[in-house]
């Protein structure tokens, strides 16, 4: 009857395996080892781009950075010029990609029934995973001549603006989901207390669960804005390449993006110790912050609408 | 009539007349249409980009048919192929499956099964984060300031190799294998580990035996997402020294020569002055959308299964 | 969704008994007598103390545990005798499943948990330095509230103790003599195959019986295992712990009073304090607790008037 109890007595040792608790310490080191590794890569990306950055400023003459337009091969390193030409393309995007994507998660988080949603989602997911290179093809290749230079007839064969609508039509997906989300979040008695005093669906959608999902909403366009500010191919493909300072999205130009890639590459391809090499490491840097400094922001909101429900 | 009729009879007409008018909620319709035709506007644009480049491909498949597919690049557009690029990209992705999917995989595991939480342990997921969100074209810049000069320095050549292209790809996609997986893994419910626990097993084996098998489903869609992603990219490898224009194909130096991938041709195709290779390079897009589209409809489906089931 | 929202920060896993546990059913003041024929083993004085004496399995002196700062369980001290069936109850949050969960060191796996005090083990002091607690649960097992299977066959659940902890011996009987000990052998021995989530409620909770069984422990501790169950799989393991006990002392947390004093041999009574600790109130033979109980807030729970 205690013949459990005294067989356990008898033999009793707590001690465990060693063999096995040395398998856990190293399968746990591992583990670790990897975890830390996420970090010093990312110290790797700070330090490489900030030394050759610095490099650059230092071997050059800072006048250099403000002149008439972006000619590393010259030595005129007008950042404006890109800067101008980021703002152009991502605000255009921007400009298409927020109220498309806003509306497009309006539907399917109150419109649509299930099936519509599943059919729908995917597709948006679709259009998502298309490289970035072929909306870059089909901007210059559809957009400019079926679209823009028909509208004005005075829009060069490469021009920001059918870059900047292309890049606003990879970032529509980001911002439906993401919005959608968000909208999805919102608890249904909400919707139904605002049904139940008579509102229409127009007004519920928009007078109730917009401002309810707004956190989750702004966190959208955040993040999207930073994905339009790194996006390099399209621009690359179909915006030319940066050259004198211009505010018109009609002309052709560049962001710090695609002059990146044409510093590596094509006709200002340089490589060694130039100033125009290093200027490419410049430019990283400036991306990697104003790039970081929005995720942060973008992560901050997502945070909040997450919190509200 | 008495009064008391005709006010009822009138009150009844506007009651009437209230729950009508929904027929003709013009606001309301209106705001559908919108709404309706900003998503018909992405899926018409997709729709558009799809027969647009299938039409300019048409001709040269038609004309060259598997000779596109297998003939190297060449200045040359009728006699350009994509050949080199789809070897490329083929061996990019083994590069990234065989070190960012295990690598991935151990970070997410380490974080959601062991780590105690501790400035450190946040740290590192803020960090992974951030990463996430970083343009991949500065990942080139790592790349080329790292990798390229590794190999540079051990003696191969001028290190621009595909090693050091599947390399960058491999850090690129390292954070959304992570985060994918960490999702993954949050969602399989604790009783299972409770249970391993109960009976006696150590954190790595309920990890092994019953936690990343349950997960497994969700990292594998994760993988399968992270790669069509790597597949597709092409401002990394353009900085990390894939080749635009042509090159001559050696055997003996696949993985320590020059090489190509299919985004890159399409960006250089594209660029190019003559008519001739724009029809090139609409052609090597359709084999770069059949795989990264393919890749990302197999992902989709897992999804859905392992969704189905959960 | 293909886009990176970013994952909120890690949550921490927990046992889930910080929160409110699952619905106490009141006591009824019905008759609480246990109506079977079989009388569970009780002593009845000092005269049977001394005839009944046997070296406890496990000794708890002088425990209390914390969550971080919050001291969740305090001062607590009993002997679990071999071959009994010792029953905890109290009212929802006097730290009952966290005494359990102390005994098996289940609560090392939440970050931040502290034990004063000891818990000794056939005499081995179980939170010692050298102590592996994997080999800990091996000996003491544990049947938790909702029952929860592998997902894998009937017969790779009950193997997977025995193989990960590396035991000998003829794995088919093993599996075999743990599901009969289970009485869940007829039901599924032309069936091992078929995964273990295909069985019903009850069948799954043996079946967690039997895998807990099968790495050869002599302790079986069982947080609030027939709450999830209908009432006729409740008896039916009611019924089995009383078999069980021929070979293994049992601790059940339960709720329900009816249960505690239909099985159980051995009562002890938690209550939470005024500083949301909890402590035993009074602890005694099963039948001494129900009928004659010595404190004036142990016959207030067992009456029904709080709780």
């Amino acid at each position: 009857m205690a013949h459990a109890t005294a067989a356990a007595a008898a033999g009793v040792s707590l001690r465990g395996s060693p063999r096995r608790q040395r398998r856990e310490r190293i399968v746990r080191l591992v583990f670790q080892g990897a975890a830390l590794a996420t970090v010093v890569i990312s110290a790797f990306i700070v330090w490489t781009v900030l030394a050759q950055a610095i490099d650059f400023l230092s071997r050059i003459d800072l006048s250099q950075l403000v002149g008439i337009g972006w000619f590393p091969r010259r030595g005129i390193f007008d950042v404006a010029t890109l800067l101008i030409g980021t703002l152009i393309v991502t605000t255009i995007a921007m400009l298409l990609a927020a109220p498309v994507g806003l509306a497009s998660a309006i539907y399917i988080s109150e419109y649509a029934t299930p099936r519509v949603r599943r059919t729908v989602k995917p597709i948006l997911e679709i259009l998502a995973g298309i490289p970035s290179v072929v909306l870059g093809f089909f901007a210059l290749t559809v957009i400019t001549p079926d679209f823009v230079q028909q509208l004005f007839s005075q829009a060069s064969v490469f021009n920001m603006a059918a870059a900047g609508i292309a890049v606003g039509v990879l970032s529509v997906p980001l911002v439906a989901s993401v919005s959608e989300d968000a909208m999805r979040a919102v608890p249904i008695t909400l919707r139904e207390a605002s049904y139940g005093l008579g509102a229409r669906k127009i007004t519920t959608s928009l007078r109730v669960v917009f401002p309810a999902a707004v956190s989750g909403i702004v966190a959208a366009l955040i993040l999207a804005t930073s994905r339009a500010v790194g996006e390099t191919m399209v621009v690359a493909v179909a915006a030319g390449a940066p050259q004198a300072r211009t505010w018109d999205p009609l002309d052709p130009g560049g962001t710090m993006t695609s002059a990146m890639v044409l510093l590596a590459s094509g006709s200002d391809q340089v490589t060694g110790n130039s100033a125009a090499f290093q200027s490419l490491f410049f430019l990283g840097l400036m991306l990697f912050v104003i790039t970081l400094v929005l995720n942060v922001l973008g992560d901050a909101f997502v945070r909040r609408a997450r919190q509200a429900y | 009539m008495t009064t008391v009729a005709r006010s009822a009879q009138a009150a009844g007409a506007s009651v009437q007349d209230g729950l009508s008018r929904r027929r003709r909620d013009v606001p309301g319709t209106l705001f559908l249409i919108l709404l309706l035709g900003s998503l018909l506007f992405s899926l018409a644009i997709l729709f558009i980009l799809l027969a647009d480049v299938l039409t300019k491909a048409s001709p040269v498949f038609a004309e060259r048919g598997a000779d596109f597919l297998t003939a190297p690049l060449s200045s040359n557009p009728s006699k350009a192929g994509v050949g080199q690029g789809i070897i490329g990209t083929a061996i990019l992705g083994v590069i990234v499956a065989l070190t960012a999917f295990p690598f991935g995989i151990a970070t997410a595991t380490y974080l959601e099964e062991y780590a105690r939480d501790s400035r450190l342990t946040r740290f590192i997921q803020v960090n992974i984060r951030n990463l996430a969100g970083v343009p991949s074209v500065v990942y080139g810049l790592l790349g080329l300031s790292v990798f390229v000069a590794l190999f540079e320095s051990l003696g191969l050549g001028n290190g621009r190799n595909v090693l050091a292209g599947g390399a960058t790809l491999a850090v690129l996609v390292l954070p959304i294998v992570i985060i994918t997986s960490i999702e993954a893994l949050r969602a399989v419910p604790n009783s299972i580990r409770e249970a391993g626990y109960g009976v006696g097993a150590s954190r790595w084996e309920v990890t092994r035996h019953l936690v990343l098998p349950a997960a497994a489903p969700g990292v594998l869609t994760g993988t399968v997402l992270a790669l069509s992603r790597a597949l597709g990219e092409t401002a990394p490898l353009v900085l990390a020294g894939a080749v635009l224009g042509s090159f001559s194909a050696d055997v003996s130096k696949v993985l320590t020569g020059s090489y190509t991938a299919l985004p890159a041709i399409v960006y250089d195709w594209s660029r190019k002055p003559q008519d001739a290779f724009r029809a090139d390079a609409a052609a090597a897009i359709v084999v770069l959308l059949a795989i990264t589209l393919l890749a990302n409809a197999i992902a989709i489906y897992l999804r859905n299964r392992y969704e189905r089931t959960s | 969704m293909s886009q990176l929202a970013p994952p909120p920060d890690a949550a921490v896993p927990t046992n889930g008994h910080l929160g409110p546990p699952g619905p106490d059913t009141p006591a009824v003041a019905a008759p609480i007598l246990p109506t079977r024929d079989r009388a569970p083993v009780m002593s009845t004085g000092p005269a049977a103390a001394s005839v009944d004496a046997r070296d406890p399995v496990i000794r708890i002196e002088g425990l209390s545990f914390y969550y971080g700062t919050f001291r969740a369980v305090k001062d607590v001290s009993i002997e679990f005798e071999p071959n009994r069936i010792t029953a905890l109850i109290g009212p929802s949050g006097c730290g009952k499943s966290t005494l359990l969960r102390t005994i098996n060191r289940m609560n090392d796996l939440i970050p931040g948990a502290r034990v004063d005090g000891k818990v000794h083990y056939h005499g081995h002091d179980l939170y010692a330095k050298d102590v592996d607690p994997v080999e800990v649960r091996r000996r003491i097992g544990m049947v938790f509230q909702k029952p929860n299977p592998f997902p894998k066959s009937i017969y790779d659940n009950i193997a997977f103790g025995p193989r990960i902890n590396g035991m000998k011996g003829n794995m088919d009987e093993i599996v075999e003599s743990s599901l009969r000990r289970a009485a869940l052998w007829d039901d599924v021995k032309d069936k091992l195959n078929q995964s273990g989530l295909a069985l019903s409620g009850g069948q799954q909770q043996r079946l967690c019986i039997a895998r807990a069984i099968a790495t050869s422990p002599d302790v079986i501790l069982m947080d609030e295992p027939c709450s999830a169950l209908d009432p006729r799989s409740t008896l039916q393991i009611e019924e089995l712990m009383l078999e069980l006990k021929e070979r293994y002392t049992i601790v059940i947390v339960t709720h329900n009073m009816q249960q505690a004093a239909r099985a159980s041999d051995h009562t002890v009574f938690m209550n939470m304090a005024d500083d949301r600790a909890g402590y035993v109130v009074e602890e005694g033979a099963t039948l001494d607790i129900f009928t004659n109980p010595r404190n004036q807030l142990t016959e207030d729970y067992v009456s029904g008037r709080f709780g």
